[in-house]
């Protein structure tokens, strides 16, 4: 119901200046669930991971999941966090069908861990992200409403509740307004979520797929004129992919700007981002703020981490991946941009055991960012999972560097090792891939391509070099592909010499 | 009466364990016991017949193959209703929870079969465990046994009913804000209210849970100590249950039983001078403390000035606690659910459930809770409240610097008839005015039968440091063997 017109995306930031703050959810991976002993699997029969505390049976009391505590100290040290010495969970109470015990264990005035940051960059700047806070909590079930034609409430004939996921552990992970980055906003948004998803991706504490909302992003936008307090913001929902980040940011900078061009104002809203038009839209609007009556939860004792813990946890944190990535692109010798690409396409860890398996830098970069990603991106799969293996790469391109098969034949070679034929070298063999090495029938292929051109051998004669490719065509074609194609051009230029 | 029913738990599990009774019989002649009265005194909400029998018969069987039974296996036990019982009806006296019979025993319950006790069925008491007088039960109140038209107390009044009635040697009770100790007092009973986290809640359907303490109750000190004892310990799915071995309070009732208290100091708390109490009861108090001194004690007076405060405290951060407790029961998942009828809203539903299935009292401390924890009022209330609560845990620190334990009467009034103080929630409030307290604090205290006034008991009240329970055990064994016992009349 746009009744204004709508600026584009660099007016709207030539006139306006954005404030953006992220909160995101993580689950954790934690083998049980928040407060009591139920598996977290992912995708089971509904309502088969339950027991009387996750569903609140009367009487069912929570207990604590060290190992949630353990993995939210390790992220809130990661993200440069201090670690409370003493604090508790409290009880946010407001009724809905999925939260079992219609209030939800969070913590409020007394995070686990608060203060930090972390540094990102977008084109090849280093914007610091302030982290404002990072607690524990647990996740609610879901509702699914049946019979209707939209799968929403309305027209439904009947709400199922799954509470599978009700009491996985959910750590929120809030920053700090971020103003000053101006038209960059949507970029430092999907950077800062991308960052964090590596970041928790090395801690090994969550399996961050933002497909199975397992890494869940809100993000808050304002607008004001330079110079001005900041604006009224907005909190936009359903953001869940990093492309989603980017582009919610980048629309609801448009939308709000067209509003203040037409002398409207924000409304302090929730708003949801529509995956299919790109733009947000508000949500039900509640006719009263809701009072969550915050209080702490009596039915857990505070937590107080010992600092002699925490300085453990500390010192075994792993190599982050900006550390890494420096390390990385100076090891690999890639430049800034390379790397960036690298990091887009998820292919730091798998080039990485690459090399380890033997390969150059650059040849493991050559068939991760080349063959294998198109794959990847054609299947719509993530690299890792396309089918070929780091030590398979590795094999591929030491076969390459032996001179056994050239790049058109590896090419084949990979892809039967995608086919599941088995290993570079088996493949090869059983597919009679293997370049001819045999001078004897190489020479007698390029004799005859000889006699077959006497006008191009003759031009050859003469000192135009130049003209050899259409002999070494000529080869190939006899080879099947299967010659080294050097190899024979130098064998042409011998022969013509 | 040489009735089965008339012994005490020990005496009954000696006969078990030496054979001249067994578990079954026993059993059966409770049950017929509460065949005989419980019509007229409606302690049980629930008796599960063929559970107690199949329980009885499993001890006399363990016997006959000579396993080693604990000290309570075989007696007969009644359970407040606010007590998971897998299997069996439990309902916290309230419509909302009707036919709820839950999946799952509390701690209590498991371990109350693993020492082979009888579970008889499950006791009234005033719903969700609001109330001091069993009239707020869904189901009809409790009558006392020494006077049908008076109120048992409560929130306990069932189980200390079952005990005066003698339908039951052994009962369980839950104390929030003297929901053990006052029903105790006005039928003539023993109750305890441990330390909290000494013994687990879970499985306790909870009102205010950093207040509710599960504990036992019964006819004599002796038998509240071997049942403390068997229920007591830490247990890991409860967070605040405490890690620490539990005191010996069998050996500190049998050291009290021998009378003698010498070096003993008993504080009397000046603040509780008898203001608004009945004479009789401050009578039979001072009688009390007279026996305790020829017994050896040491009397000295200690004041807390922070008790004044304790009754608001207390009527701030339980229903605060129990607005949030009590959200679970929305119809959604189990118990009633009212006005779905295919077209109302979720959001109607859960309202006209609520509306249904809760009663007037527990409406009101919803409301109180939810007003005190509200934004712009929590610092005034709420957060007010737990300041107060730190001052009163001061008080108590600083009287036990000078003092073994605290004494004062359980309760003010004796057992008031029906209908007396239902009319303002202030004057029922008042039942707790002394035991709140050490509710708020977290310390153990026991109610002990000492007297009559007007041919009503009354109940002293005995409080300790928190985890030294076994000293208002030795108190009490003391102060037993010099007043006795107290019998109602037959019914």
């Amino acid at each position: 119901m746009t009744t204004f017109a709508l600026p584009s995306y660099d007016e709207a930031t030539s006139r306006y200046e954005p404030v953006i703050g992220l909160e995101t959810h993580v689950e954790l991976g934690t083998n049980t669930k928040m407060f009591c002993g139920c598996p977290t699997e992912f995708g089971a029969e509904p309502n088969t991971q339950v027991c009387p505390v996750c569903l609140a049976l009367p009487g069912a009391l929570p207990v604590a999941n060290r190992a949630a505590i353990e993995a939210t100290i390790r992220i809130g040290l990661a993200l440069n966090c201090s670690i409370a010495e003493w604090c508790r969970f409290a009880r946010k109470n407001y009724f809905y069908p999925d939260m079992p015990k219609n209030f939800q264990t969070s913590q409020y005035d007394e995070p686990l861990c608060v203060d930090g940051y972390v540094d990102v960059e977008v084109d090849g700047e280093t914007v610091r992200i302030g982290i404002e806070r990072v607690h524990l909590e647990e996740d609610t079930g879901k509702t699914l409403h049946v019979g209707g034609a939209t799968g929403r409430i309305h027209g439904a004939t009947e709400s199922l509740v799954d509470y599978n996921r009700a009491g996985i552990p959910l750590v929120e992970i809030v920053t700090k307004p971020v103003p000053g980055i101006g038209a960059k906003a949507p970029e430092v948004a999907k950077a800062y979520v991308a960052e964090l998803r590596d970041i928790l991706r090395s801690l090994n504490v969550s399996d961050v797929r933002m497909e199975q909302g397992s890494l869940r992003c809100d993000v808050n936008t304002s607008l004001n004129l330079p110079g001005a307090e900041w604006g009224t913001r907005t909190e936009t929902k359903n953001v869940n992919s990093l492309r989603s980040v980017e582009r919610a940011v980048r629309s609801e900078i448009i939308r709000q700007a067209g509003l203040l061009d037409a002398g409207g104002s924000i409304l302090q809203e929730t708003r949801h981002f529509q995956e299919d038009t790109g733009d947000t839209r508000p949500g039900r609007s509640k006719e009263t703020a809701t009072d969550y009556r915050y209080f702490p939860e009596p039915d857990l004792v505070p937590m107080a981490p010992d600092p002699a813990w925490v300085a453990e946890l500390k010192a075994a944190l792993p190599e982050l991946p900006r550390v890494k990535r420096a390390r990385l692109r100076e090891e690999w010798g890639v430049s800034e941009l390379d790397m960036q690409s690298i990091v887009n396409a998820g292919a730091v860890e798998l080039i990485e055991q690459t090399i380890a398996a033997g390969a150059s830098a650059a040849g493991a970069r050559k068939w991760w960012l080349g063959e294998l990603a198109r794959r990847a991106n054609e299947s719509g799969q993530e690299l890792s999972m396309v089918g070929a293996t780091p030590a398979q790469v590795a094999e591929l391109q030491g076969l390459v560097d032996a001179g056994k098969i050239n790049d058109k034949l590896a090419r084949s070679v990979l892809e039967g090792v995608l086919a599941g034929e088995g290993d570079p070298a088996a493949v090869m063999a059983a597919r009679g891939l293997e370049v001819v090495s045999d001078t004897g029938a190489l020479t007698a292929a390029v004799d005859d391509a000889i006699a077959a051109n006497p006008d191009i051998a003759a031009k050859i004669r003469d000192g135009k070099v130049a003209a050899a490719g259409a002999l070494v065509g000529a080869v190939m074609k006899a080879t099947r592909g299967q010659a080294d194609a050097k190899t024979v051009r130098d064998l042409i230029l011998e022969r013509l010499s | 009466m040489t009735d089965v029913t008339s012994l005490t738990a020990a005496q009954i599990a000696g006969l078990v364990a030496s054979g001249e009774a067994s578990a079954a019989e026993v059993t059966r002649a409770h049950l017929d016991r509460i065949a005989a009265v419980d019509d007229r005194v409606h302690a049980f909400l629930h008796v599960d017949t063929q559970g107690a029998v199949q329980a009885a018969e499993a001890v006399d069987r363990r016997r006959a193959a000579g396993e080693e039974l604990g000290p309570l296996a075989g007696v007969p036990i009644a359970v407040k209703d606010v007590l998971t019982t897998r299997g069996v009806p439990t309902t916290a006296a309230s419509k909302i929870l009707e036919g709820w019979r839950p999946p799952y025993d509390s701690t209590v319950v498991e371990r109350l079969r693993a020492a082979g006790t009888v579970m008889l069925g499950k006791t009234n008491m005033d719903e969700f465990a609001m109330g001091s007088s069993t009239e707020y039960s869904a189901y009809g109140p409790t009558n006392n046994p020494w006077d049908l038209g008076r109120i048992p107390g409560g929130s306990g009044g069932g189980s200390a009913a079952a005990l005066a009635a003698y339908e039951a040697p052994l009962a369980i009770g839950t104390d929030t804000g003297g929901s053990i100790r006052q029903p105790g007092a006005v039928t003539g009973t023993v109750g305890a209210k441990p330390t909290y986290g000494g013994t687990s809640r879970y499985g306790l359907i909870a009102f205010s849970s950093s207040l509710d303490t599960p504990g036992p109750c019964a006819r004599t000190v002796e038998d509240t100590a071997l049942l403390h004892s068997v229920i007591a310990g830490h247990d890991p799915r409860d967070s605040t249950s405490i890690p620490q071995p539990v005191p010996d309070v069998v050996a500190a009732a049998r050291l009290g039983a021998t009378g003698d208290l010498t070096g003993v100091r008993l504080g009397i708390v000046s603040e509780f001078n008898g203001e608004g109490a009945e004479p009789g009861v401050m009578a039979a108090f001072r009688e009390s403390i007279e026996a305790l001194t020829k017994l050896g004690a040491e009397v000295v007076e200690v004041s807390c000035p922070n008790f004044q405060y304790a009754l608001p405290a207390y009527y701030l951060i339980a229903p605060s606690e129990a607005s949030s407790n009590l959200a679970r029961f929305d119809g959604v998942r189990y118990g009633l659910r009212a006005g779905d009828d295919g077209q109302r809203s979720l959001e109607e539903v859960m309202s006209m459930t609520r509306e249904a299935g809760f009663g007037a009292e527990v409406k009101r401390r919803i409301i109180i809770g939810t007003y005190a924890l509200s934004s712009g009022y929590y610092d005034a209330y709420y957060g007010q409240a737990q300041k107060v609560r730190t001052l009163i845990t001061r008080d108590f620190e600083s009287a036990f610097e000078r003092v073994d334990v605290l004494v004062s009467p359980t309760t003010p009034f004796v057992a008031f008839p029906f209908g007396s103080r239902t009319a303002d929630p202030y004057q029922m409030y008042l039942s707790d005015l002394y035991t709140i307290p050490t509710n708020l604090y977290g310390g153990p205290a026991i109610s002990v039968p000492c007297g009559l006034s007007e041919g009503l008991p009354v109940g002293f009240q005995i409080m300790a440091p928190t985890m030294a329970d076994d000293r208002m055990y030795r108190v009490g064994a003391a102060l037993e063997s010099a007043v006795g016992t107290f019998t109602p009349p037959a019914l």
